[in-house]
């Protein structure tokens, strides 16, 4: 029986242009990109190509700008922790907010045990950062400022060219997790003003296993990964190169697509928003009613609990995610939906649908009325719901 | 992830539903942890004669008390009070580890069903409402590590057994 997958942000399934692409790289046998023979010249040619489609999906001004990494948890890991290092002698402060991504969140913890200070934003009921906050925050020893472009669990988008333009005045430096946002929505890292943006293919029906950070000339950081010259020694090791050459074929349609994209899938979401409003009561629609992505709706159903729900659409061949303490692994409610203000019980029955180009109108439709079955199943189960 | 068994008890949960004119409530469990069960009992001459659960949680906590109901229903009390969290779990053929302590609470609000029978028959007032769980980890239940699921230690931020990190809600 065919899946529904509305769990996009999980994995993008790869377009079939992006497995062609690789797999005639796989056929190829490449050589060594750092190699100086005829073998290695080509591989060389396929990812400067591939880094010049990165470019221009998030416009930067040259494609040395790009470093190609292994995902974009490592891109957030070398962004905070290679400023932190190259910093440290000048300053110790982080600024970021509380519903940034494990791997912000988790960086920036570990380097409080080195000695950082960080100093963590509030959000308003929509997940949104206040500008005037983060530049309230910022003192003589704030060396970066972290925060979020579109939100993964509850899909707000943050105004980020205003933060990075508070940094840039106070001469700090921007980094940008842009993991749920580069390929889904436009964006221009010149525009925006960041200095630093992390990025993941499979966002944008590119591979897994391949992330990107850019990082703007003149920026200066360590790198994670010490060895030989690859990526214009900002990450040492041998490329990934059949991974980057599908990235570099995903961004090309990206870029080709966003705008048909972005109509589509915010036709998806405003017929499932309306939908689960019309079929299902006493829930809760989380994010920013329109700053946010236009591929994600979260939506909080009470009185039942994520994983339960996540398994009885399993069975009907519908995959979704859900921020359920139970199903996240964490032993912990999600940091995001606490700080939006949804309480324990709200927070263990949020589910998190996501989708694509490939997605359709039928694939909407089904979820919905599987759900409502799904829902009314566990309501009768659970002892928070008083019928009536 | 789960045994054919849960899934069975999961997606086909017996003896579900509040129970009017129960002799006997327990109530465990909170949001915080994630999981919240209720078990309703109703007794004749020293048996359970019926037996219901309302659950808010995992599908291993859903599958675990209508398990408990199975295992219960048409015992006499002093039967009843020998099922254990462990007897449950076996009988649903294994839970995750990281299951064990969270999710496998059924047993637990059984007998506070059955105290609650106990004490109303002897004219005892019921306490106005239930103790506030505080995720206590009783008979050296630990919780476990989502990575290598060794036992967690309550203050530690990170498993000693493995290293990684993990969210600690103690």
């Amino acid at each position: 029986m065919k899946t529904t997958n509305l769990d996009y942000i999980s994995a993008n399934p790869m377009l079939s242009e992006v497995q062609e692409a690789m797999i005639g790289a796989i056929r190829k046998n490449y050589g060594n990109p750092s190699s100086s023979h005829q073998l290695g010249d080509e591989a060389a040619e396929s990812l400067q190509h591939a880094r010049e489609s990165v470019a221009n999906l998030i416009n930067s001004k040259s494609p040395e700008e790009v470093v190609f990494t292994s995902s974009g948890t490592e891109s957030i890991n070398h962004a905070i922790k290679g400023v932190a290092l190259a910093g440290a002698k000048t300053g110790k402060h982080i600024v970021t907010s509380n519903i940034e991504h494990n791997a912000v969140l988790k960086t920036l913890r570990r380097l409080m045990k080195m000695g950082c200070r960080v100093t963590s934003i509030s959000v308003d009921e929509y997940g949104q950062v206040n500008p005037a906050d983060v530049a309230k925050a910022i003192t003589d020893k704030t060396i970066l400022v972290t925060i979020m472009h579109g939100n993964n669990e509850v899909g707000t988008i943050q105004p980020i060219k205003e933060i990075a333009q508070i940094c840039r005045d106070k001469g700090i430096l921007f980094h940008c997790d842009a993991v749920a946002s580069v390929g889904v929505v436009p964006i221009d890292v010149q525009d925006l003003g960041v200095d630093l943006l992390s990025f993941s293919a499979n966002q944008f029906n590119g591979p897994s296993g391949i992330g990107g950070l850019y990082i703007r000339r003149g920026v200066s950081l360590w790198p994670l990964l010490d060895g030989g010259a690859q990526e214009n020694g900002r990450r040492a090791g041998t490329e990934n190169l059949i991974g980057i050459i599908g990235t570099g074929v995903a961004a090309d349609l990206a870029l080709r697509e966003m705008g048909s994209r972005v109509i589509h899938v915010k036709k998806l979401k405003d017929r499932l928003i309306s939908g689960l409003e019309d079929t299902i009561e006493d829930i809760i629609i989380n994010g920013h009613p329109e700053r946010s992505l236009p591929n994600l709706v979260s939506v909080s159903v009470k009185y039942i609990e994520g994983e339960s729900i996540v398994l009885m659409l399993d069975e009907e061949n519908i995959t979704v995610s859900t921020r359920s303490a139970c199903a996240s692994g964490a032993l912990r409610a999600s940091h995001v939906l606490l700080s939006v203000g949804r309480d324990y019980s709200d927070a263990q029955g949020t589910l998190v649908i996501t989708f694509g180009k490939e997605t359709t109108e039928t694939d909407i439709d089904l979820f919905l009325n599987v759900l409502k079955g799904v829902v009314e199943t566990l309501r009768n189960i659970s002892p928070l719901y008083k019928k009536g | 992830m789960y045994s054919k068994v849960v899934m069975d008890h999961f997606k086909s949960p017996r003896n579900v539903g509040e129970m009017k004119e129960a002799d006997g409530i327990g109530e465990v469990g909170n949001p915080v942890c994630g999981d919240m069960m209720n078990i309703y009992i109703k007794v004749e001459d020293d048996r359970i004669k019926e037996i219901n659960f309302q659950t808010f949680g995992c599908g291993a906590a859903i599958a675990v008390s209508s398990m408990l109901t199975e295992m219960a229903k048409g015992k006499t009390l002093e039967e009843a009070k020998k099922i254990t969290n462990k007897s449950v779990a076996e009988a649903l053929e294994g839970l995750p580890k990281n299951k064990l302590h969270c999710s496998n609470l059924g047993a637990d609000a059984l007998q506070l069903a059955i105290k609650d029978y106990e004490d109303r028959k002897a004219g005892k007032v019921r306490a106005p409402s239930k103790e506030e769980d505080k995720h206590e980890h009783i008979d050296g239940e630990h919780c476990k590590c989502p990575y290598c699921e060794g036992d967690v230690d309550a203050d530690l931020e990170f498993c000693s057994h493995c290293g990684r990190e993990i969210e600690n809600s103690h």
